[in-house]
């Protein structure tokens, strides 16, 4: 974005490695720059385009989560009342809570990570670009179009989805509103990207690696994503399928998941969860792998245990296939299958405490220095454990008769999504940006930004296991009045966090710009791989001739 | 094999995966229900007509042990339908066939057709529990104010674990109309 164009010519293209494209600047007027962005089937462009989007729905997402939170800052949504005139009504309010499920789980998370693997895995396996361009050129812009149906059904007649990111049938099929019929292609459409997204990301890590980039060489950052695309390829349609049985309920005459003609709504949440247990790791394995990157940098040590690393993330993605069961312990199930759910959930603390054990490994005795990357990455070590925590108190089935449907959920889901997987994507863009700018980001703001976020994060997540603890419910508008000072704390908390996340969009946006200090190829002293030896910006095409790894 | 064919063998692979996954809930639909009958799982009664297991020889007191049988109506949301068991609870003796009726009553101006679904605890009496008839086989249609005594046969054979005591049938009414509006 920052070189001359001056030079494109007399050159032989095929080795040109400074040629810029010409939609990456406005001077060759608006056409080419749109054409360009729309039909570029560079992996580095497609990866921006995933981020940049990620970014966008960040916001948007966000700023329902902070009306969420201004309606529950005192009870009957006194706030809101004062500054919009009235309070949401419940249809409302059920509402933004299922779009801020739904934007943050597939607008933030998801893209945010298939756009890191983008830009990353060529580099870091030493490939020119992904296997299938053009194939990741249709992943990418689909996702508007989903996200437009999505935004669009918001403003049907019968309001927006208000059934929760879960889509429960029957408040899906028998009771949802028309505009369910919008969310529901939208979601094939999320699914479609994604599968394309995993196919071509699995199709790239077999056949492009460089010669010399050994399985057990490869960086942890392209191993997670390996095996976090097989969770998609295996969850991903399994949701398509089920959201279609619901459409199918709706307007077919089938009765699926309608007891009234044979069908049980209990078997929906069956076939939700066996998506959504892998789901939630496809949102923390690329964390997993972003934060095995950063901490041997800053702790300039090689990363402790890499080959039980590896085996970890495996063994943790083949448990989240069969643990689906301890999200419905309460919903009518047998004694014996109840306690096969939650030996085998316990089950998953082992390996995953392999991976904390093993990040605390590579700090102990490295020469740390606490750059903001490093920093987000010590914080999510910390914060997703807590998240962990309260997972194995959810999973004794006993204990979740208590808590299930409570702040406490809500609670753990958030430190694992927001102090996790968001966290480990604040850390990456910190990690890289300079390396996809070639500057680096102001420092001073980037702490600004930390420090603020993670006392924002746990002044608004922290109390709602108090809440729970104490009984108020999920998913409602309003609350009893003994509940007030924590929600109270919570909303602002909320505020903070979300207000202070415009730095980073400030800072992004100055570094994307050209500000600050010029980075060097290696960026920061203890990197350590192949795409630190690509100069910063690397060059639009990189690794035409594979490099060799010794 | 060049790059074109090792890429085309992933997306092959992939493709087919990611299909078969998406087909897979669909055929989950009778596997399910057969996972749930086989293993005891589910808490609806089999809605098939089973026959009483083979009666062993044993002690006469367990042969001629008495089960209470509990029932419970239920009309699903919205359903204006007046539904209750005229026998609230019945003692049976083990081996012995029983009859009861359902009470129910179109309370509305037009016809329409319903469908009872039955539920049953403890789920280790569902195995044992044989419906010989019951109006819950088949769909049923009352004209506009029509009421009518719906039975219901069955009996509980021998092998019933002897710890089970007590029996609850609940049944829910639902609205299964054709061309009626969604609720």
């Amino acid at each position: 974005m920052t070189h001359e164009h001056q030079h494109a010519h007399g050159h032989d293209h095929a080795h040109d490695h400074d040629h810029v494209p010409h939609h990456h600047s406005l001077k060759h007027g608006i056409l080419p720059w749109m054409k360009g962005w729309m039909s570029t089937t560079n992996h580095k462009d497609i990866g921006t385009l995933y981020l940049l989007l990620s970014l966008a729905m960040l916001f948007y997402g966000g700023t329902m989560a902070l009306l969420i939170r201004m309606q529950l800052f005192e009870p009957g949504g006194m706030l809101v009342e004062k500054v919009f005139g009235h309070a949401f009504d419940p249809n409302t309010y059920n509402v933004f809570v299922t779009v801020h499920g739904l934007i943050m789980v597939f607008g933030v998370i998801m893209p945010a990570f298939v756009g890191l693997a983008n830009w990353m895995l060529p580099m870091m396996i030493g490939a020119p670009d992904m296997a299938l361009p053009r194939l990741n050129n249709w992943s990418f812009w689909i996702l508007p179009f989903a996200f437009s149906l999505l935004t669009i059904s918001l403003f049907v007649s019968g309001g927006g989805p208000n059934f929760g990111w879960t889509l429960y049938a029957p408040l899906s099929s028998t009771y949802g509103p028309p505009s369910t019929d919008y969310l529901i292609v939208a979601i094939h459409l999320m699914g479609i990207s994604s599968v394309l997204g995993a196919i071509n990301i699995i199709a790239t890590i077999i056949n492009l690696r460089a010669p010399g980039m050994h399985w057990m060489k490869l960086p942890m950052f392209v191993w997670t994503w390996f095996i976090t695309a097989f969770l998609l390829i295996g969850a991903m349609p399994v949701f398509a399928g089920v959201v279609t049985m619901i459409l199918f309920d709706r307007h077919f005459g089938t009765t699926f998941f309608n007891a009234a003609g044979g069908g049980d709504p209990i078997m929906y949440q069956h076939l939700f969860w066996f998506f959504g247990h892998p789901e939630v790791y496809i949102m923390i394995l690329p964390a997993f792998g972003i934060v095995s990157e950063i901490i041997p940098t800053f702790a300039r040590k090689k990363l402790f245990g890499y080959e039980f690393m590896v085996g970890a993330v495996a063994a943790i993605a083949f448990l989240s296939y069969i643990v689906w069961g301890h999200h419905m312990f309460t919903a009518g199930m047998a004694v014996g299958t109840q306690l096969y759910f939650m030996y085998v959930t316990m089950l998953i603390a082992v390996p995953t405490g392999i991976k904390v054990f093993n990040w605390v490994g590579t700090m102990w005795g490295g020469s740390m220095t606490f750059e903001t990357p490093m920093l987000f990455a010590i914080a999510f070590v910390i914060l997703f454990s807590i998240g962990g925590f309260s997972g194995l108190m959810l999973g004794i089935t006993p204990a979740d008769y208590q808590y299930q449907d409570t702040y406490f959920v809500v609670a753990h889901f958030h430190y694992v999504l927001v102090a996790g997987a968001l966290m480990s994507l604040f850390a990456a863009t910190y990690y890289w940006l300079p390396k996809w700018c070639g500057r680096y980001y102001n420092e001073k703001l980037g702490k600004l930004h930390f420090w603020l976020t993670v006392i924002g994060v746990n002044v608004t997540f922290f109390p709602m296991h108090f809440l729970g603890l104490a009984g108020m419910p999920r998913r409602i508008t309003d609350y009893a009045l003994q509940y007030t000072t924590f929600n109270e704390v919570c909303t602002i908390g909320a505020f903070i966090f979300g207000f202070s996340q415009l730095i980073f969009l400030y800072n992004v946006i100055s570094t994307m710009r050209g500000k600050g200090e010029r980075a060097t190829a290696h960026v920061w002293e203890g990197s350590h791989g192949l795409e630190w030896t690509l100069s910063s910006p690397p060059p639009y095409h990189s690794f035409n001739t594979p490099p060799v790894v010794k | 094999m060049s790059k074109p064919n090792l890429h085309r063998k992933v997306i092959v692979i992939g493709g087919a995966v990611a299909a078969v996954m998406f087909a897979f809930c669909f055929a989950i639909v009778p596997f399910y229900s057969l996972i749930c009958r086989a293993t005891g799982i589910s808490t609806s009664v089999p809605d098939t007509l089973s026959v009483p297991s083979y009666v062993k020889e044993g002690d006469p007191a367990a042969e001629n042990r008495e089960v209470l049988v509990q029932f419970t109506a239920t009309n699903h949301m919205g359903m204006p339908w007046e539904f209750y068991p005229k026998t609230k609870m019945i003692r049976v003796t083990v081996g012995k066939n029983a009859k009861v009726y359902f009470y129910a009553k179109n309370t509305t101006d037009k016809k329409m057709t319903v469908q009872a679904i039955p539920s049953m605890t403890p789920a280790d009496g569902i195995s044992h529990f044989h419906k010989i008839e019951c109006f819950c086989f088949k769909q049923q249609t009352l004209d506009a104010h029509v009421e009518r005594d719906m039975p219901l046969i069955f009996n509980i054979d021998k092998d019933l674990p002897k710890e089970v005591r007590v029996i609850t049938l609940a049944y829910t009414l639902f609205d299964v109309t054709p061309n009626s509006p969604r609720k």
